[in-house]
């Protein structure tokens, strides 16, 4: 007779260590958001100043760049730098809230729905199929114009409008989790159902949720470029990424640096996202620790 | 001449936490006809042995030691294509879980009626009534109906009947059956079972069974092999294994299942667990946990000897 | 004395398609009338393959899942008429052990939250007392306390299923539920687990509803059997009537079917024709006629129902009432 037969010695684990990867996303996020938060110390110029005599000046590496305009100035002569520095205030901003918006409406929806099935479900998705089925800048345009145009109108449209990709993969998750035995362990031991779904059924469906948020943010940006370039975002001269990026393409044959530096900006946050959102997944399953 | 005989078989994984002794040496035969159990617990190297005898041990595994004899041919010899027309003609496999060895796009006739085609050649037609005649050996009721059917539309029970009529439908020598019958229910298993030991008796093939249930050996198999942490550690005709077990891990075995004498009272269970196939210690593998270890089981490997007629034991120390 | 679980009509129904589109509207009896009870201390086995309603049953007992029919006492209450919170409240008195130890534990828990959970929702003990007993517990079921800081996926199947069954225990429960403990274990394993559940039995006084398939541990560890076939009971009755007297053609049949490892105890083989019929599809009259070696005409129109053939021995077959056409089988 064994009872005690698997006294295994318990060995320590070891801590995970912070990649490559991590680190690099990590010190690129710090690096993006410090600057948009000290852009008004960091930026060498205003940047709605407009310096008409300096116009569609190239990087101050080329041959008739400016030492003051380290990454050119704009067809209005603004100061790329500059703006790119302010603009990511509002496109970090606006991405970030908007995203954080979308996932609440979504995840929450989307635990509802998969959790207790039925009517909820239905009719939830019900709602996402609708908003599947207009398009979203359609969708945004007619809210935009209903409030009128402002920051905050932004974020609230942009993230009224994408919480369903939160909503469909969290309902698809918990679908499957709901039905994993450890589930119905926990509501026999006396688990309540808010309890349930806060405690068993969302964190075995962070990783999707993870995933999405990281895509989402980058979708923002463009997003909410694309509003600003129907004139139904942020105002112009106010910088944003987006609109830098819209307003550049008109100069993509003559002056490259116009779209290519806030194409950067917004390519360098949405990696450092990413990679930072691989690094919080990895992090949060213990599976992956060993 | 053995139909199989394998010497020696070392198969191992390269992981990245050091390589894994799957198969660590193991040696045993297959005559014409007979059905020869393979049985251990999970892990403990049963179905990477088979694997190696098909050369189908999946990366990063690799056959590092060993021959393989099939009618005397060295199967590790072989190139690609020599391989290729071994398996399936001349050794066919069966196994636990036929959904996903069954093509889901193909009526199971046109799989069996391909593979007849590619073993026999001859006409499309003349195949698929071999297809048919195949099914209704392994006994599928109405088979030429059951033939225009795809696997998702069978039951468990009738899907594996039509993989076994697709394993057999080339008449290969030896059948490799791994765990065949683990995913059924009690009565469709003994269905299956009734269906393997019939076909194996009128068609004179051997069976190389896969097993982790010794119900399932006493049922089909003539000999057992019982293997342990890559090992094989006894290996004796089937009621000898049964009446007489010798090695100290089949003892155990034995007596952890529950038997109709000993309803209700506690079982005897073998203390501990298998040992990390990564480590490379000298001694028994199952030393550690073994009730009758002595000292030198821990620094030297015991080899397989004859103890009794036909009766292999790797234990020195087993009562005999 | 009374029983302690008393089980009477249980029935649960799944429809299946019937939604807009998507196809007729079809009833699955997945339970179909099932009555039992269970005595304070007692095992009762279930038994049977799979789709039989075994595991379903369990979980009804529970209210897991809400049965469609029938009635359930459990410690003198009536479980169908509890309200919420006195069923809440009620559960710390029954728990349930499952198959699968790699999903029935949460994977983003540690091994001491897992079992500590439930004396902090039922709001037993404190931090620190509640840490004190994760450390009894672990050691009730043969652990080191060290494994309350690992996570279930450090651990074997066996170890897994000892903290199922230490969390299970947590709350001090009368009845547990297992359902398959042991199937997905290997059989040095499956020992040791077996061992564990006979041992706390002992200890704690507790009963079990004992569900698995395979015949030969559900005899091992019952005091008394049923059988289940297609949603019911065909036979229920003492272990050791129920294993050298079957009086149902089914439990002569799995009987016969289940592989022993011991040759000399051979059964003849009675093998059963065909396959389970779908839970869609349910034959009239007795649900096991188109398998059964026995059939005759009666069998296909007229359902059978549980009669007594023995001393707290039941079985649901017309034979019975010829019987000595079974008993020679």
């Amino acid at each position: 007779m064994s009872v005690t037969a698997t006294m295994l010695p318990v060995v320590a684990r070891p801590r995970r260590r912070v990649s490559f990867r991590a680190a690099f996303g990590l010190g690129a996020l710090l690096l993006i958001g410090g600057s948009a938060v000290f852009a008004p110390q960091l930026a060498p110029w205003d940047p709605a100043r407009q310096m008409l005599t300096k116009r569609l000046r190239p990087p101050m590496w080329q041959a008739r760049g400016l030492r003051e305009h380290p990454l050119g100035t704009d067809h209005l002569g603004r100061d790329i730098l500059s703006r790119i520095l302010h603009g990511g205030r509002i496109s970090l901003g606006v991405g970030l809230t908007a995203v954080t918006l979308s996932a609440l409406i979504g995840v929450t929806l989307g635990l509802l729905a998969g959790f207790f099935g039925g009517r909820a479900d239905a009719l939830i998705m019900r709602i996402v199929d609708v908003f599947l089925a207009i398009p979203y800048i359609l969708l945004a345009m007619g809210v935009v114009f209903a409030l009128g145009p402002s920051l905050l109108n932004v974020i609230l449209v942009m993230g009224a409008t994408r919480w369903v990709q939160f909503a469909r993969i969290v309902r698809a998750d918990v679908l499957s989790i709901r039905e994993r035995e450890f589930v119905a362990g926990a509501r026999a031991r006396g688990n309540r159902p808010l309890r349930l779904l806060l405690r068993h059924v969302l964190p075995n469906a962070l990783t999707p949720i993870i995933v999405v948020a990281t895509l989402e943010l980058a979708f923002m940006i463009i997003y909410e470029s694309a509003l600003s370039f129907l004139g139904l975002g942020v105002q112009p001269p106010t910088p944003t990424w987006g609109w830098m990026l819209a307003d550049g393409r008109n100069y993509v044959a003559t002056a490259w640096w116009l779209a290519t530096f806030p194409g950067l900006a917004i390519m360098l946050t949405v990696l450092a996202v990413n990679l930072l959102g691989d690094w919080l997944r990895d992090t949060l399953d213990p599976r992956l620790k060993v | 001449m053995a139909l199989l005989s394998v010497e020696g078989l070392r198969t191992q994984f390269a992981t990245g936490a050091g390589t894994v002794r799957a198969v660590d040496g193991v040696s045993f035969a297959i005559e014409r006809g007979e059905v020869l159990g393979l049985v251990g617990e999970s892990g403990c190297g049963k179905s990477v042995t088979s694997l190696s005898i098909m050369r189908l041990v999946p990366p990063p595994g690799q056959i590092v030691a060993g021959r393989i004899r099939l009618e005397g041919e060295d199967l590790l010899d072989k190139d690609a294509e020599a391989m290729r027309r071994v398996r399936g003609a001349r050794i066919a496999m069966v196994f636990q879980e036929p959904m996903t060895s069954l093509n889901p796009v193909f009526t199971i006739g046109d799989q069996i009626a391909a593979a007849v085609l590619a073993h026999e050649g001859g006409r499309r037609r003349a195949a698929w009534d071999r297809a048919v005649e195949m099914l209704d050996q392994v006994q599928v009721p109405s088979p030429g109906e059951r033939a225009r059917d795809y696997p998702h539309q069978l039951s468990g029970g009738l899907r594996q009947r039509a993989m076994i009529a697709l394993a057999l439908a080339p008449g290969p020598q030896l059948l490799i059956a791994d765990e065949p019958t683990t995913a059924l229910d009690v009565t469709i298993q003994a269905q299956i079972l009734d269906l393997l030991r019939r076909l194996q008796a009128e068609r004179g093939m051997a069976v190389l069974l896969i097993t982790h249930d010794l119900g399932v050996v006493a049922e089909l198999c003539h000999r057992v092999a019982i293997i342990y942490a890559g090992r094989i550690v006894e290996m004796a005709p089937v009621a000898r294994i049964f009446e007489e077990p010798l090695h100290p891990y089949t003892r155990g075995l034995l007596r952890c299942l529950p038997h109709p004498s000993r309803f209700g009272q506690p079982l005897s269970s073998i203390e501990g667990a298998p040992p990390d196939l990564r480590g490379a210690d000298a001694g028994c593998p199952f030393a550690p946990r073994c009730p009758l270890a002595i000292e030198s089981c821990r620094r030297h490997e015991p080899a397989l000897a004859e103890r009794r007629p036909g009766h292999f034991v790797a234990c020195p120390v087993a009562v005999v | 004395m009374a029983p302690l679980v008393e089980v009477q009509g249980l029935e649960k129904r799944f429809s299946v398609g019937g939604a807009w589109l998507r196809g007729r509207r079809r009833v699955i009896h997945a339970v179909d009338g099932v009555s039992f009870a269970i005595e304070p201390g007692e095992v009762l086995g279930l038994v049977g393959e799979s789709g039989c309603g075994k595991t379903t049953t369990g979980r009804l007992i529970l209210r897991l899942i809400e049965p469609s029919a029938g009635r359930i006492r459990f410690e003198g209450h009536d479980l169908m008429a509890l309200s919420p919170p006195r069923l809440w409240a009620t559960r710390q008195r029954m728990q349930i052990v499952f198959q699968d130890p790699f999903a029935s534990l949460n994977p983003r828990m540690r091994v001491g939250s897992i079992i500590a959970e439930p004396l902090a929702i039922y709001e037993r003990a404190g931090a620190t007392e509640r840490r004190r007993q994760v450390s009894e517990l672990l050691d009730v079921v043969g652990l080191d306390p060290a494994f309350a800081e690992r996570y279930p996926h450090e651990l074997s199947g066996g170890q897994r299923q000892r903290i199922g069954i230490a969390a299970a225990l947590a709350l001090r429960p009368s009845l547990i539920v297992a359902d398959e403990p042991v199937s997905a274990l290997d059989v040095s394993v499956q020992a040791q687990v077996l061992n564990l559940l006979m041992d706390l039995r002992r200890r704690f006084g507790l009963t079990y509803l004992f569900i698995s398939h395979d015949l030969h541990v559900v005899l091992h560890m019952s005091d008394r059997v049923a059988v289940m076939y297609l949603g019911e009971i065909v036979e229920i009755g003492p272990r050791d009537a129920l294993y050298r007297a079957p009086r149902h053609p089914y439990t002569q049949v799995l009987l016969s079917a289940a592989p022993v490892a011991d040759p000399k105890l051979r059964r003849e083989r009675i093998v059963p024709k065909g396959e389970v019929a779908s839970p869609l599809a349910v034959p009239s009259g007795c649900r096991f006629h188109p398998r059964c070696p026995l059939v005759f005409d009666r069998c296909r129109v007229e359902r059978p129902l549980l009669r007594t053939v023995g001393a707290g021995h039941e079985a649901a077959c017309h034979l019975n009432e010829a019987p000595a056409l079974l008993t020679g089988a």
